[in-house]
């Protein structure tokens, strides 16, 4: 029984974490390149979901080939990312650049507001479901189990975005120039890197990873109003968790959050929400620089 | 010479013209004025704050224990007084903000808007789940009476209505009057560069607890008045959007004058009204340009404009 009771929290949480990291390791590449705490990354995972449920939705409804539908959904997280990662840089981070960054978060917080009404401009107040993905890969026994392979599949976008990640960032000159601004901003461009191509291209490969949030979402929810706004709050704890600007941290606070809130659901439903903010605050108190964050120095 | 301070006056003016249109102004603008004021008394401690460069983004903590603090005194303690019901909202928010300030005051910048957001999520995931106070349905709180009588709706409301007037009026006298002592210069010191102000021979710690728990018991009798106005709370008060929305209402106003944030909070109601009204689907969208235009081209808010045109003139 206890034993039964284990796996299921471990296999839910391991899900969420998957789903948790994916949307929050955008935020947290952002945050740590350009320092922009992006409230907006909601809203991309919210169009992201929108618009791979409508192509689904469109693809089935044609019957073509139900496995396309898979790409479509990285398809929708590409397009949605990228486009709306071009308008918000080119159009407004780059106006902001060099203010306090508590007005930038702010005007991010304004442009959540505004494609909050684009969205349900767009699409209505109607759900948009778009379930067959989900259904398509089949299912998994373990033990007392029943796991859907769609679920599993999420676990390896996960480790493959993370691995992706990883290796672009430590083997990659590019990755290497990443971390040079990531480091020391003034510093990396004193010798040379442009950075504002690497702040364009961090903040690209950022929304398309928040809009693969949602796409990768879309079909195991209902798409419906106020998407976006839950999963903010809970991508700024992850990140927080891990550390503002630290990759592997977001992994570890999608794991934390994940397996901590799969042990509430299942042991103590009450507790669902408190656990995960509990713990963002006892982090922020005890770890204020999160789990795997470094101390900024202050300066005279 | 500086231009003489006028605040003090133009203060017990507004005072006066706003209580006295409270017998001519339709329920609905009565409804709206208590509310925008209460928004505008959470918002002047936002710009305390704000001044020295700290946003908290989970003042709606404060202004939901308030809340609460009102409707579980009416349904626990059978309490209705709307003067002890306020009371006692400042009383529960400045008591949880002293508390918390001591953790508060170590941290700055966005850690300090993260850490505020987490308290008031930490509230709200407890006010959810918790069955007896009605999940996230909320209950109603009982109609307020005044010194242990109970009058008519009409009179009710109007007397939460000037009480309201009063409550901003005085916080935003004993706000003024706080901006004029060290302690309240030390704030924009603080923004400019806090190792300097201990150099200086000040804790900053201190400061920043003390605007702290000065927004949390402006806060907490706001959300006793607001609760009281709307006769219900429900969990929504304390989660970030409203947080979101009180921070809009700053920076809307600027931080220029104590008059600032009552000033915005009205126009900000205004717009909600009309904006529901007449183009409900893009009332967001209008926030949204409004705060982005606001954010690019007039940092110092609505207020800033009007000194602009003031000096101009």
């Amino acid at each position: 029984m206890i034993v039964a009771t284990l796996a299921f929290i471990v296999a839910d949480g391991v899900i969420y974490a998957s789903w948790l990291f994916i949307v929050a390791v955008g935020m947290t590449l952002v945050y740590g390149v350009m320092r922009i705490l992006n409230v907006a990354h909601g809203s991309l995972y919210a169009l992201g979901a929108y618009t791979a449920a409508t192509m689904v939705g469109a693809w089935f409804q044609r019957g073509y080939a139900p496995l396309g539908s898979f790409v479509l959904l990285l398809v929708a997280a590409l397009v949605v990312g990228l486009v709306m990662g071009l308008i918000l840089e080119l159009g407004l981070l780059r106006f902001l650049h060099g203010r306090d960054e508590v007005v930038v978060v702010l005007a991010t917080y304004a442009t959540f507001l505004i494609l909050e009404d684009v969205i349900q401009l767009i699409w209505g107040v109607e759900a948009r479901p778009a379930p067959q993905p989900y259904s398509l890969l089949g299912t998994t026994t373990v033990g007392p189990l029943l796991l859907n392979n769609y679920d599993l599949a999420l676990i390896a976008l996960a480790l493959l975005v993370g691995g992706v990640g990883w290796w672009a960032l430590t083997r990659t000159i590019a990755g290497k120039l990443l971390l040079a601004v990531i480091f020391d901003r003034e510093m990396a461009e004193a010798c040379g890197i442009n950075v504002r191509r690497v702040f364009l291209v961090t903040f690209l490969i950022g929304s398309v990873l928040g809009a693969l949030g949602g796409a990768s979402t879309a079909p195991m929810i209902s798409v419906s109003r106020g998407l976006g706004v839950d999963v903010i709050v809970l991508a700024f704890a992850v990140v927080v968790i891990g550390g503002l600007g630290s990759i592997p941290g977001a992994l570890l606070g999608a794991a934390v959050i994940g397996l901590s809130r799969a042990a509430a659901v299942h042991l103590l439903p009450q507790a669902e929400v408190f656990a995960i903010y509990l713990i963002m605050t006892l982090v922020l108190i005890i770890r204020p620089y999160g789990l795997l964050g470094h101390e900024r120095l202050r300066k005279v | 010479m500086a231009a003489r301070d006028r605040t003090g006056a133009a203060l017990a003016g507004a005072f006066v013209v706003f209580v006295a249109a409270g017998f001519f102004l339709p329920s609905w603008a009565v409804s709206l004025v208590i509310l925008s004021l209460a928004r505008g008394i959470v918002a002047l401690g936002l710009v305390v704050q704000f001044r020295s460069g700290l946003v908290s983004f989970g003042q709606a903590l404060f202004f939901a224990i308030g809340g609460y603090a009102v409707g579980l005194a009416g349904l626990k303690l059978r309490l209705t007084d709307m003067i002890v019901l306020t009371v006692i909202g400042v009383a529960a928010a400045t008591l949880l903000g002293a508390g918390l300030g001591f953790l508060m005051r170590r941290y700055r910048e966005i850690f300090f808007a993260m850490l505020s957001l987490g308290f008031s999520m930490l509230f709200y995931g407890l006010l959810v789940k918790t069955e007896t106070l009605g999940s996230t349905d909320g209950f109603n709180v009982p109609a307020p009476t005044i010194f242990g009588a109970r009058l008519s709706a009409l009179a009710t409301r109007t007397l939460l209505y000037d009480l309201t007037v009063a409550a901003a009026a005085g916080a935003a006298l004993g706000v003024h009057w706080y901006l004029g002592t060290i302690l309240g210069r030390l704030d924009t010191a603080l923004r400019d560069n806090e190792v300097r102000v201990e150099y200086l021979g000040y804790a900053p710690g201190r400061v920043i607890h003390v605007q702290y728990v000065l927004g949390a018991a402006l806060a907490g009798g706001a959300g006793a008045l607001t609760a009281m106005a709307v006769g219900h709370i429900d969990p929504s008060m304390a989660y970030w959007t409203t947080s979101g929305e009180l921070v809009f209402v700053t920076i809307l106003s600027g931080t220029g004058s104590v008059l600032a944030p009552f000033l915005g909070s009205l126009v900000f109601g205004l717009l909600q009204t009309y904006a529901l009204q007449y183009a409900p689907s893009v009332w967001q969208m209008i926030l949204g340009v409004a705060l982005l235009a606001i954010i690019l081209y007039l940092p110092g808010g609505l207020w800033s404009a009007l000194e602009r045109n003031r000096a101009r003139a």
